[in-house]
């Protein structure tokens, strides 16, 4: 619809009862989307309310040139909307209207009932206020009592300024009545003009008319109305019109002090819905959660203070910004979380944050007890060894990653962790991440619990977060297809980081069965060494050692025959020295070889089966009384069974 | 009762006019009401002495009509200046959103301006509101004396305008001053609201 350019701001009669819509109507035609909007009017039929709009409208038209002004009726706007939903296809119709830099909406008392164009106003309002675009209305009533509304359409109706314009009183009628007769270029005799103002019209449109029979009266006729024929040549119109008698003397310091107050109140008592609106458009186009603001909006009272509330939800905003950003670091996904953009669920944010805090933790480290210094080394190990001592010094770079088996006991795991606590950062590496030494087990649990509580995420990252990974007992992880999985994730992150693995094995990753080929191709890259069982020289030094920590400063003789037995393990000389030592402790003798001998070798010579049998088994066992030592052939008994 | 009552949509806005006895808080009133149209206009009730004297107190309702969808109503209070009608005072000071205190200009009545400047706010604290958070105007009355019995306005801003409040000079019974007086004491307490503070209950 085109606005009629005839309605301007300078042809409309400006009287106590319109002072503020036509002020606020000024102030939003020279800067549109900055104040009072969305501006709404209203008033009963008849009172200007389109001309203002229009004045609006042709003015921004007029001193705006680049805007868009568009001027529809409630009715216009139903009209298109459903012919583009007939259409089947909506978007050049809400195109047509995000383009509008001021949109003036007639009518809007009938939104009554049109659910769907409520939802469709209150998508564009949004998107046009959102851009600073204006938007004037007019309605026949106020926007709380147009009934069947939307409550969200109405908060956003009553969030600029609300003016209603009012039934001119005796001065606005003859300022219209004159303005008229100068416009039609008619006079009338004295007193003519005062005559008809002094009728009570509700309504400048009746006003007129009345105006139209009299100058028409005036013209046909041609003779000049007498003031006292006025009410009889009006007949019908003003009857039933109460006739006032024109103010005595003019109450301007009233007026004036009435539209100024008008002002003020229209300022200031909706100022906090204002307030809070803005504030609820911007937290929301920020992407937080303005429940608790709306609820304030749409109670009866103010809040006791509007400064006090917005302060609050900015400080809440701020610290929710706040955990976002350390959860963000500790678990990407997590910081999408619909507690991190509600400053009513702050609380829950927070416990998310500590939850993650905990669940984050580093992966456990290596042992301190597994000390470099405390590793023997002999020719069965000093390969894995040089190795490890050459991670130490430059790791990440050379054996990357370093794959050590052997059998249970020869010292993997200690190795592991001597390997580990040489790469541990140094306080001059804050940011340096913690050195993960943990047993395949371990991980392998750790991923199952990540899966249930669905928290995968936080696992990887812990992990990608090392600055070493030395894992113990990988056979662990054969035939598990998913840590196989998360294991190469790990492992690739890490190697393409140039940070160190380590693997300890009860085997070589070519004997792994159920191991996928892309990780044993991967653990095979680096370096694949073994740990042997000690040999000869490294059992003694071994034996040497673990004595003189038990107490016993073992000779060269002792040495050299513990030297002699063959053991699979480290473990087994640890278990060797300790029987010895507390065996002697219990019978209170010196240790010497021959106790050793006697000790290790009992069965030595002539060692019956009852010995064996005595040494072997359980001794509740052992009385003479209750056993059966010899017996008989089996084929005897079976022939004494049969007979 | 609020100020502004929005389940009903009524603002309702007490001031109170207060200052010593003969300052003019009757003549404010007289010329509001003067001024005011009739179909805006309560019934003025003033409770005067034979000696035209304000014995309780005048109360002017006016009814602003509808402002931005609410009922808007003013009723204008003045006490009784005199010492001896202290509670009354504090009767009619209840519940006030506003108080303009009207100072007589005449330089031998200072001191009576400051007495009751003081008892203003004694009757404040008694009732518990603190007297810097109340809405209050000063106006310099009777300011169209001969200048040798009247203090200029800066003397009387020196004596009683500690606070910074907006002041007026003014001439009650002829009118200047007396709208803008009214202005800013309505201004003040509807600003108040947009600071997210109720009336002073």
């Amino acid at each position: 619809m085109k606005v009629d350019s005839k309605l301007r701001f300078d042809n409309f009669v400006v009287g106590s009862a319109n002072r503020l819509a036509v002020a606020a109507a000024r102030a939003v035609a020279e800067t549109p989307g900055m104040v009072y909007n969305p501006l709404f009017m209203y008033s009963s039929s008849g009172l200007g309310k389109t001309h203002l709009m229009s004045a609006i409208g042709n003015q921004v038209a007029q001193r705006k040139k680049g805007l868009i002004v568009e001027l529809v009726t409630l009715e216009d706007f139903i009209v298109d909307l459903h012919a583009a939903v007939a259409a089947g296809d909506t978007s050049p119709f809400k195109e047509m209207y995000l383009q509008v830099g001021v949109l003036l909406i007639d009518d809007m008392q009938f939104l009554t009932g049109h659910r769907e164009t409520q939802t469709e106003l209150l998508r564009l309002f949004n998107a046009l206020q959102a851009d600073g675009r204006q938007i004037v209305m007019t309605s026949d009533r106020p926007p709380a009592e147009i009934a069947d509304v939307d409550e969200r359409l109405i908060t956003r109706l009553s969030g600029g300024l609300i003016v209603d314009i009012g039934a001119p009183d005796y001065e606005t009628r003859m300022a219209i009545l004159k303005a008229k007769c100068e416009e039609r270029g008619v006079r009338f005799r004295t007193g003519v003009i005062e005559e008809l103002g002094r009728l009570e019209f509700k309504n400048v449109r009746e006003l007129q008319g009345a105006l139209n029979r009299l100058i028409a009266y005036q013209t046909l006729g041609g003779d000049q109305i007498e003031p006292h024929r006025v009410l009889e040549i009006l007949g019908d119109l003003a009857d039933q019109r109460v006739r006032v008698d024109p103010p005595a003397k003019p109450s301007g310091e009233f007026q004036h002090f009435l539209s100024d107050i008008s002002m003020a109140v229209a300022q200031h008592v909706e100022q906090w819905k204002t307030r809070l609106t803005e504030a609820i458009d911007y937290w929301k186009s920020e992407g937080y959660s303005t429940g608790s603001l709306e609820r304030i909006l749409t109670a009866d009272a103010p809040p006791t203070s509007v400064e006090t509330v917005l302060r609050e939800f900015e400080g809440s905003v701020a610290k929710l910004r706040d955990l976002e950003r350390q959860i963000r670091r500790l678990d990407t996904p997590l910081a999408a979380h619909d507690a991190f953009s509600d400053p009513e669920r702050l609380s829950e944010a927070e416990q998310l944050l500590e939850r993650a805090l905990r669940t984050s933790a580093p992966p456990s480290g290596p042992s301190a007890a597994f000390t470099r210094a405390g590793f023997e080394v002999g020719a069965s190990n000093q390969l894995a060894v040089r190795a490890a001592d050459a991670i130490v010094a430059v790791p990440g770079t050379r054996y990357n990653p370093l794959f050590i088996h052997g059998p249970s006991g020869v010292g993997k795991t200690h190795l592991l962790n001597a390997i580990g606590n040489g790469l541990v950062p140094g306080p001059s590496e804050p940011g340096a991440g913690a050195v993960a030494c943990v047993p395949a087990q371990l991980f392998v649990d750790e991923l199952i619990a990540a899966l249930q509580e669905g928290t995968v995420d936080r696992w990887r990252a812990r992990y990608r977060a090392a600055s070493a990974l030395l894992l113990d007992d990988v056979q662990f992880v054969a035939g598990k297809e998913r840590t196989q999985e998360e294991l190469f994730h790990v492992f690739n992150a890490l190697y393409a980081d140039g940070k160190q693995l380590v693997f300890a094995s009860d085997r070589p990753p070519r004997e792994l069965s159920g191991l996928e080929e892309r990780l044993r191709s991967r653990f095979e890259g680096g370096l694949v060494v073994q740990m042997a069982s000690p040999d000869r020289s490294l059992r003694e030094r071994l034996y040497a050692k673990f004595l003189i920590d038990l107490g016993v400063s073992p000779t060269g003789e002792m040495l050299s025959y513990l030297g002699d037995r063959a053991v699979a393990s480290v473990r087994e000389i640890i278990g060797t020295a300790n029987r010895i030592v507390a065996s002697a402790e219990v019978k209170a003798v010196a240790v010497t070889v021959g106790f050793m001998r006697a000790e290790l070798e009992p069965d030595a010579g002539e060692a019956s089966r009852a010995e064996v049998m005595r040494k072997a088994s359980d001794s509740f066992f052992l009385d003479r009384e209750k056993i059966a030592w010899d017996w008989p052939d089996p084929a005897v008994r079976l022939i004494e069974e049969l007979r | 009762m609020s100020l502004v009552n929005y389940a009903t949509r009524e603002i309702t806005c007490k001031i109170v006019y207060y200052g010593p006895g003969r300052s003019g808080k009757t003549t404010n009133l007289h010329y509001i009401y003067g001024q005011v149209p009739d179909d805006r206009k309560g019934k003025m009730v003033s409770l005067a002495t034979q000696t035209d004297r304000t014995l309780f107190f005048d109360f002017l309702p006016l009814d602003l009509g509808m402002i931005s969808g609410f009922t808007t109503k003013f009723q204008l209070y003045t006490v009784p200046g005199q010492v001896y009608y202290q509670t009354t005072r504090r009767l009619v000071l209840q519940g006030a959103d506003g108080v303009v205190f009207v100072a007589d200009s005449q330089a031998r009545q200072l001191e009576e301006n400051v007495e009751s400047f003081q008892d203003l706010h004694a009757n404040l604290a008694d009732q518990g509101i603190d007297a810097r958070t109340l809405p209050l105007v000063l106006q310099y009355n009777k300011q169209d004396l001969p200048g040798d019995l009247i203090l200029s306005t800066a003397t009387m801003s020196d004596a009683l305008n500690f606070r910074g409040v907006p002041e007026f000079s003014a001439d009650a019974l002829h009118g200047p001053g007396v709208f803008e007086t009214l202005r800013a004491i309505s201004e003040v307490v509807l600003k108040r609201l947009s600071a997210g503070a109720g009336a002073v209950r």
